[in-house]
C-alpha cells in the first residue's frame, strides 16, 4: 500500500520521535516531581518556563534552538566538543525540537499522575524501614506509572506532529530531517502531489489516533481512576 | 523497652508539648481533637521534626535537638498504624504485610508471616487487594504490617474510631494481646474515655493543662 519513500518517511518520523521521547522522559519526570512535590522560590517561574513551548509560536522555539544549539551557539559548541554531537540540519536536531515541544505536555500529564498519589503512603513506607529512594521506587513510582506511560504516548504523538520548530531549526531535508508533517508540506508545494498528501495525511491521522487512544486507555488504568485531560 | 518522650512541636503557630515515659504496657495519649496527639506520634516516628526536646527508645536516642541527633523514620524501629491505615493500594495484602518484614534485618525479626496471620486472623485475606477489605479487616492488616516490620514499639493512632461496636471489640482484644502475649510497648492515641479505661495502663493528658513547653 505504501511506497518505499513513504515507509522511509514514517521510519524517520518514528526514529526522531522515539529519540525525542527517550531524551525528554527523564527530564519531564524530574520537572513534574519538582513541581508536584516540592516548594521552592522560583517554582512558579519554572512552571511558566516549562509551559512556554505550549504557547510560544513554534517558529520562535526553532529560532531559539538555532541560537543555543547552532554551530556557534553555546550549547551547540558544548555538545560538539564534549560528545561530538551536532544538531544542525541533522535528524538529531529534529529530535531535539520535538523533545522541547513535547516537554510541557509530558510534564503536565506526569505531574497530574504524581499528584494523584497520596504522599502519606511514602511516609508509611518510611516507618516500615524503607529509605527515601526505596519508598519512592516501591510506592510513588508504581502508582504513577500508568500516568507516566500515558504521558509518554501523548508526548510521542506530539513529537510525530511537530512542524514549526523543526523546519525553522533544521530545515526540510529529505531523508534527514523531513518527518511526516514536513513531507506533507513539501508534497503540497508540488503540483499533482495530492495523492501523496492524502496518503501521508492518513498515516498521520492513524498514528495520532492510535496514540491518543492508547494514552487515554493507560490514563484510565492509573491508580487514581481519574480520566486524563490534555489541557 | 521504654520510650522517653519530651518534645515541643510547632504546628501552624501553635506550640504542642508532650512529656512522658512509657514502660511495658499501653500508654494512651488522651485529649480533644486538635490537641496535637497525632503530631506527637509523628514526632516519635520521625515524620515530624520537633522544635526542641528528646526522644529515646530503649537506650537509643532517636532525636535530640541539643545533640543534633535526628534518626530518619526507617531507622527508628517504630511500628505505626496510621488513623487512615495507608495500606499500599497497588499491593496484595501479602505484599503489604511483608513490605517491612523484608526490609528488617533477619536477626531483628521477631514475627513471621504465618504467626502474624494466626495472631490477627487474616490468613484468608492474603491474596486480596486492600480496596476489597472491610474496615476491620484493613485495620488488622495494618496492625500486622506494622508488627512484621520488627518494631520495638507500636504506635496506634485512633485504631478504633472508624469501626462499629463488634469490630471495636475485636481490635481491642488484639491490642490487649499485643501487650500481654507479644510484650510490645504500645502508644495509643485516643479521644474516647471508655476505650482508654479499658486499655490503658498509663494516660498522658494532652491539650488543656498539658505540661509546660521545654526551654
Amino acid at each position: 500500500m505504501l511506497g518505499e519513500a513513504e515507509w522511509a518517511i514514517v521510519a524517520l518520523s518514528l526514529k526522531v520521535s522515539g529519540a525525542a521521547i527517550l531524551f525528554t522522559l527523564p527530564i519531564a519526570f524530574a520537572l513534574a516531581w519538582l513541581l508536584a512535590r516540592t516548594r521552592f522560590p522560583g517554582r512558579i517561574l519554572l512552571d511558566a518556563i516549562v509551559h512556554l513551548p505550549l504557547v510560544l509560536p513554534p517558529v520562535v522555539i526553532g529560532w531559539l534552538l538555532l541560537l543555543a544549539f547552532g554551530t556557534n551557539g553555546p550549547m551547540g559548541r558544548f555538545f560538539a566538543d564534549a560528545l561530538g554531537l551536532t544538531f544542525m540540519f541533522r535528524w538529531t536536531g529534529a529530535a531535539l525540537a520535538a523533545a522541547v515541544m513535547a516537554l510541557p505536555l509530558m510534564v503536565r500529564a506526569i505531574r497530574l499522575s504524581l499528584e494523584a498519589v497520596d504522599p502519606r503512603l511514602e511516609s508509611a513506607a518510611r516507618t516500615l524501614g524503607a529509605g527515601p529512594w526505596r519508598a519512592f521506587a516501591t510506592v510513588t513510582l508504581p502508582l504513577s506509572l500508568p500516568g507516566v506511560l500515558a504521558a509518554t504516548v501523548l508526548g510521542l504523538a506530539r513529537s510525530l506532529g511537530e512542524f514549526g520548530a523543526t523546519i525553522t531549526f533544521v530545515s526540510n531535508i529529505p531523508g534527514e530531517t523531513q518527518t511526516l508533517p514536513l513531507a506533507i508540506y513539501s508534497a503540497l508545494q508540488v503540483p499533482g502531489g495530492d495523492v501523496h498528501v492524502v496518503r501521508l495525511a492518513l498515516i498521520s491521522v492513524a498514528l495520532s489516533l492510535g496514540a491518543l487512544l492508547a494514552s487515554e486507555w493507560l490514563a484510565r488504568r492509573s491508580a487514581s481512576g481519574t480520566p486524563f485531560h490534555v489541557a | 523497652m521504654s520510650l522517653e518522650v519530651a518534645v515541643t512541636l510547632r504546628r501552624g503557630g501553635r506550640e504542642i508539648a508532650a512529656r512522658f515515659v512509657t514502660g511495658a504496657g499501653i500508654t494512651a495519649l488522651y485529649g480533644p481533637s486538635g490537641a496535637g496527639k497525632t503530631s506527637v506520634l509523628d514526632a516519635v516516628a520521625g515524620l515530624l521534626r520537633p522544635a526542641a526536646g528528646r526522644v529515646v527508645l530503649g537506650g537509643t536516642v532517636l532525636f535530640d535537638k541539643a545533640q543534633g541527633i535526628d534518626l530518619p523514620p526507617e531507622r527508628r524501629g517504630c511500628g505505626v498504624v496510621f488513623q487512615d491505615l495507608r495500606l499500599f493500594p497497588h499491593r496484595r495484602v501479602r505484599d503489604n504485610l511483608l513490605y517491612g518484614w523484608k526490609l528488617a534485618p533477619p536477626a531483628r525479626r521477631w514475627m513471621q508471616l504465618d504467626e502474624a496471620c494466626a495472631f490477627l486472623g487474616i490468613g484468608h485475606l492474603l491474596e486480596r487487594m486492600p480496596r476489597t477489605l472491610s474496615g476491620g479487616e484493613a485495620q488488622r492488616v495494618a496492625i500486622g504490617r506494622a508488627l512484621l516490620s520488627a518494631p520495638r514499639v507500636l504506635l496506634l493512632d485512633e485504631p478504633l474510631s472508624s469501626l462499629d461496636a463488634p469490630r471495636r471489640e475485636g481490635i481491642m482484644q488484639v491490642i490487649e494481646r499485643i501487650r500481654d502475649e507479644l510484650h510490645l510497648p504500645v502508644v495509643l492515641v485516643s479521644h474516647d474515655l471508655a476505650e482508654i479505661d479499658r486499655l490503658a495502663d498509663q494516660v498522658v493528658p494532652m491539650g488543656e493543662g498539658s505540661p509546660p513547653a521545654l526551654p
